[in-house]
């Protein structure tokens, strides 16, 4: 006889009450930094020079200050996602674990709201 | 509570090396260096918003030869990790198992990574 309750058992999300929808937003964001990812190289290719006024020139048109942030978001959001998963494989102490998994998803948001903050500051300020 | 620190199992150094194994351990060691690699792009951006003068400043670093040398490896990061998430992909929705097929994509991979970085390094970075 099984103590589980019946929704329990349909959920089945078992004890650790997670963990599909981890590796759900891992492959998500990995799909959406395909095109984003290529489209950051071939942009990167495509500039003419890397002088102040070109980089400005193309980071303040619209479709490439809304796709920096995409990919910013996206980036950064997968990039947490790996190395939590890194860090549970290899800190084994349980304290410390907690403490850089918390220290390492701080450091990602940190990086990428002040990324955010600087397209948007590029895109939205005085013209050069 | 006292816990012996005995040998842990498996040892990774008895196994020999294999395609499989090879490029899943170089799939993490590529993760984690493009992880490393938002910092600089986050400098990068932070300096351009900080003005002409903050993005010459930050040019003398990222212009450097020693970050030109960095970015040789983080393209070989990005388009190895790209197209080994690819063969992850295509995995996930089941396809690719069968002996000998994994195989052959890990190998496609390793060939499309070298060429496309070695590609993209002469073109553009160097």
């Amino acid at each position: 006889m099984s103590l589980v309750s019946p929704l329990n058992k349909v959920l089945g999300l078992g004890s650790a009450k997670e963990g599909a929808e981890h590796w759900w937003v891992q492959r998500l964001s990995a799909v959406a930094l395909i095109p984003l990812g290529l489209w950051f190289a071939v942009a990167l290719a495509g500039m003419e020079d890397m002088t102040y006024s070109s980089v400005v020139e193309f980071i303040r048109h619209p479709v490439n200050s809304i796709l920096l942030i995409l990919a910013l978001i996206t980036l950064t959001y997968h990039s947490q996602l790996g190395v939590q998963v890194v860090v549970e494989d290899y800190v084994h102490a349980s304290t410390l674990k907690v403490v850089t998994i918390v220290a390492v998803s701080f450091t990602h948001i940190l990086v990428a709201v002040a990324g955010i903050f600087a397209v948007l500051k590029i895109a939205l300020g005085a013209a050069v | 509570m006292n816990r012996v620190e005995r040998p842990l199992s498996p040892h990774l150094q008895v196994y020999r090396p294999q395609i499989t194994s090879v490029l899943s351990v170089l799939h993490r060691g590529t993760g984690v260096t493009l992880s490393l690699g938002i910092f600089v792009l986050l400098y990068w951006l932070l300096s351009i918003a900080g003005g002409e003068q903050a993005y010459i400043n930050a040019h003398v670093v990222l212009g450097s030869w020693l970050f030109k040398f960095f970015y040789l490896g983080w393209c070989f990061c990005f388009f190895y990790h790209l197209g080994n998430g690819v063969r992850h992909l295509v995995w996930d929705v089941g396809i690719g198992f069968d002996r000998g097929q994994y195989r052959v994509s890990g190998w496609c991979v390793v060939i499309f990574s070298l060429i496309a970085s070695v590609s993209y390094s002469l073109a553009v970075i160097l």
